[in-house]
């Protein structure tokens, strides 16, 4: 079987300033081609206004087996969370 | 339904880690790519969603057989976009089945070596312009009835890329029924070909949904790792109760003399479709089976040389830049 | 009659233009190479079919006739289209189609860039909404016919062919005439001919990197913008497009 184009994971900004968000994948052969291809392929209702795309094999994830110290420490700190601080109606929109 | 006929697997693993697994999909959590899974989850999946992309590939064939005789701008380009769509579809679960350990190339071959399976509904032909209508509403519907569910499937790729295929196939069905909308007002013979379309397509869409569950030993397994989340039959009753009232509005008659009311059990009765056809046509002797697998044949070996030399420029720049950069340092 | 006969024959040109070749490419749904490109191209189709709708409307209110975009696309014959001869041949490989693609849009970007500037409003306004949807169409052909010229010696000899079959009829859509002249006076648009340095540099500059040689024949078939002799191809195509509204006459759809 002959090599295969490689993979790509596509991260695209909308149109509201937020950050670019995974939004899926696809094959391509370089990176040029690949921000095209995601340019038809995740774009097509108007979903984005920038695109980056990132080598699947170049993305280093977490382990999923280390979720509970990664992650669980922020999970106690609710603090952080503006629904933690009850403040009442009268003071209005805050 | 896309995924018609798919056993799940027998597994031999740790029965702590598997009853750990168990737990967290019990508890709606989402397994993702890298988390320990048992052998028989992964290989189900593996099947399940291939056969699912396929089936959008595949699917493409018989509305494509319209689009150079649509008979207007506007639906021309509707139908376009609505075909694009399942190939962008098919892209999303090939993708995610790829996080599974199998590659796009590998699931092709199968499918193209009868290894792996795809929907039986595309397997009938399209033969007038009506059939645009009616996959769009029945194909397209029923598609949607198990798609949706889907979405909160245990598997995270798998439900993420449900997500985006519904928001998508929201606008086929609904394509589907306005072009009959619009050509049950029109002459007696667009009427015709509307019931000739509805004739044709009805058994074949239910169908979609896979024989009964009294009859799939594996379903069960398969519930319980929420891969598949409502039984065979549930699917295809909400389907019937939900088209029956549409096609009445159409004015397009089910072709099944058994179709009543049941207001103890609060559901349409209706007539199973013929199974041993339906097992025919997963066995290859479809209408259309050959030719399906033809056609994706032929394009996968058409765009053999063009993929190839696309890479093959790839890495040809890559080379020239490095050569550049390297005599830049020097 | 009170329409300009010179400006309804701009806008059939441009229409047809899109039309042809935006149903060539639609050929293509669900046969490409790889996913990527099926949808990449089905892109590019409904650009220009959603281009051809815009100006075959403005030619059918122009002309007066109570007709509509639709009775112009699918109830006229093959010497009534106005399109060049190089959309309406077959796509034949992925090569051919493309490098077809990248030969168009070459043209078609600075022709729709200076469209944006005629003295007719819906010239304009239909121009400056396409040339977006050109620059992108450009982009990605002469991208590919990079790659697929360079690529491997099977790729390189396809687009030999290819460049072959399609060179001449490439010289058609920079040849200027009566229509052309009316128009350029009228400042609804430049002559095509003035777009030849541009398209030049285009595909110079583009066959360099693809390593394909610019063939020196400068021979050009003619007839498809002007209707006078299109090729056996395009009977072929209204033939399979028009089958609808032809067999059912009075039907709307
Ligand atoms: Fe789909
Ligand atoms: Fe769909
Ligand atoms: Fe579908």
């Amino acid at each position: 079987m002959s090599r295969e184009w490689p993979l790509w994971e596509v991260f695209i900004r909308g149109q509201h300033g937020m950050s670019h968000r995974h939004v899926g994948s696809l094959h391509a052969p370089d990176s040029e081609r690949a921000i095209k291809n995601a340019r038809d392929v995740y774009t097509r209702r108007n979903e984005g206004v920038s695109i980056w795309v990132v080598e699947a094999k170049h993305i280093a994830a977490s382990s999923p087996s280390e979720k509970g110290p990664m992650f669980e420490p922020s999970r106690d700190k609710v603090y952080r969370h503006p629904t933690f601080y009850d403040i009442p109606d009268e003071v209005g929109k805050m | 339904m896309y995924a018609q006929m798919i056993k799940s697997e027998a597994t031999q693993e740790d029965t702590e880690k598997l009853a750990a697994f168990q737990a967290r999909i019990d508890a709606g959590q989402k397994i993702e790519p890298k988390d320990w899974m048992p052998e028989g989850y992964r290989k189900t999946l593996i099947r399940q969603i291939g056969q699912h992309a396929h089936s959008e590939i595949v699917g493409q064939l018989p509305e494509g057989n319209w689009i150079t005789r649509a008979p207007s701008l506007e639906r021309k380009a509707n139908l376009l976009a609505k075909v694009q769509d399942e190939a962008g579809h098919g892209l999303y679960l090939y993708c995610a089945a790829e996080t599974l350990g199998v590659s796009r190339d590998e699931l092709t071959e199968m499918l193209l070596d009868g290894r792996m399976k795809y929907s039986s509904i595309f397997n009938y032909p399209t033969l007038t312009w009506a059939d645009m209508g009616a996959v769009g509403w029945l194909v397209d519907g029923a598609a949607i009835m198990n798609q949706v569910p889907l979405q909160r499937t245990s598997y995270g790729p798998y439900a993420r890329a449900m997500v985006r295929i519904c928001k998508e196939e929201s606008f086929h069905q609904r394509q589907g029924y306005h072009l009959l909308m619009h050509m049950m007002k029109g002459t007696k013979e667009q009427r015709r070909m509307c019931q000739d379309a509805m004739n044709r397509m009805w058994y074949p869409a239910l169908m979609m949904f896979g024989p009964s569950d009294k009859d799939s030993v594996h379903s069960e397994q398969s519930m319980r790792w929420k891969i598949k989340m409502n039984t065979n039959d549930e699917l295809r009753q909400k389907f019937v109760d939900e088209t029956v009232p549409q096609a009445k509005y159409l004015g397009l008659e089910i072709p099944d003399e058994n179709l009543r009311w049941n207001d103890e059990r609060g559901h349409y009765d209706f007539s199973e479709p013929d199974w041993s056809e339906f097992f025919d046509v997963i066995k290859g002797n479809g209408p259309c089976n050959v030719d399906r697998i033809a056609a994706r044949q032929k394009a996968w070996d058409d765009g053999a040389w063009v993929r190839e030399a696309m890479l093959a420029h790839a890495d040809k720049k890559a080379a020239r830049r490095a050569a550049g950069e390297l005599k830049n340092v020097a | 009659m009170s329409s300009d006969p010179h400006l309804v024959e701009f806008f059939l040109r441009q229409g047809d233009n899109a039309l042809v070749l935006g149903h060539r490419l639609s050929e293509w749904c669900g046969m490409g190479p790889a996913l990527e490109e099926d949808i990449a191209l089905t892109n590019t189709a409904l650009d220009l079919i959603g281009q051809s709708k815009l100006w075959l409307a403005h030619a059918a209110e122009i002309e007066g006739a109570d007709r509509s975009a639709d009775d112009l696309a699918f109830l006229r014959d093959a010497y009534d289209f106005r399109n060049v001869l190089l959309l309406e041949v077959p796509n034949a490989d992925y090569g051919r189609t493309m490098l077809r693609e990248f030969f168009f849009d070459a043209f078609q970007l600075p022709w729709l860039k200076a469209l944006t500037d005629s003295t007719d409003d819906r010239v304009a306004e239909v121009a400056a909404k396409s040339a977006k949807e050109a620059a992108y169409h450009l982009e990605r052909s002469a991208e590919t016919v990079i790659a697929l010229g360079d690529g491997t010696d099977e790729s390189h000899a396809k687009m030999m062919a290819a460049l072959d079959y399609l060179w001449p009829y490439v010289g058609e859509m920079m040849v200027d005439d009566d229509v052309d002249h009316a128009m350029a006076e009228a400042g609804v648009a430049p002559l095509p001919s003035a777009m030849r340095p541009a398209w030049d540099d285009t595909v110079n500059a583009t066959f360099r990197e693809a390593q394909l040689p610019r063939p020196d024949t400068k021979f050009a078939h003619a007839g498809g913008r002007n209707g006078f002799r299109h090729t056996e191809h395009l009977g072929h195509m209204l033939a399979q497009m028009q089958v609808l509204q032809r067999s059912h006459p009075g039907a709307t759809w």
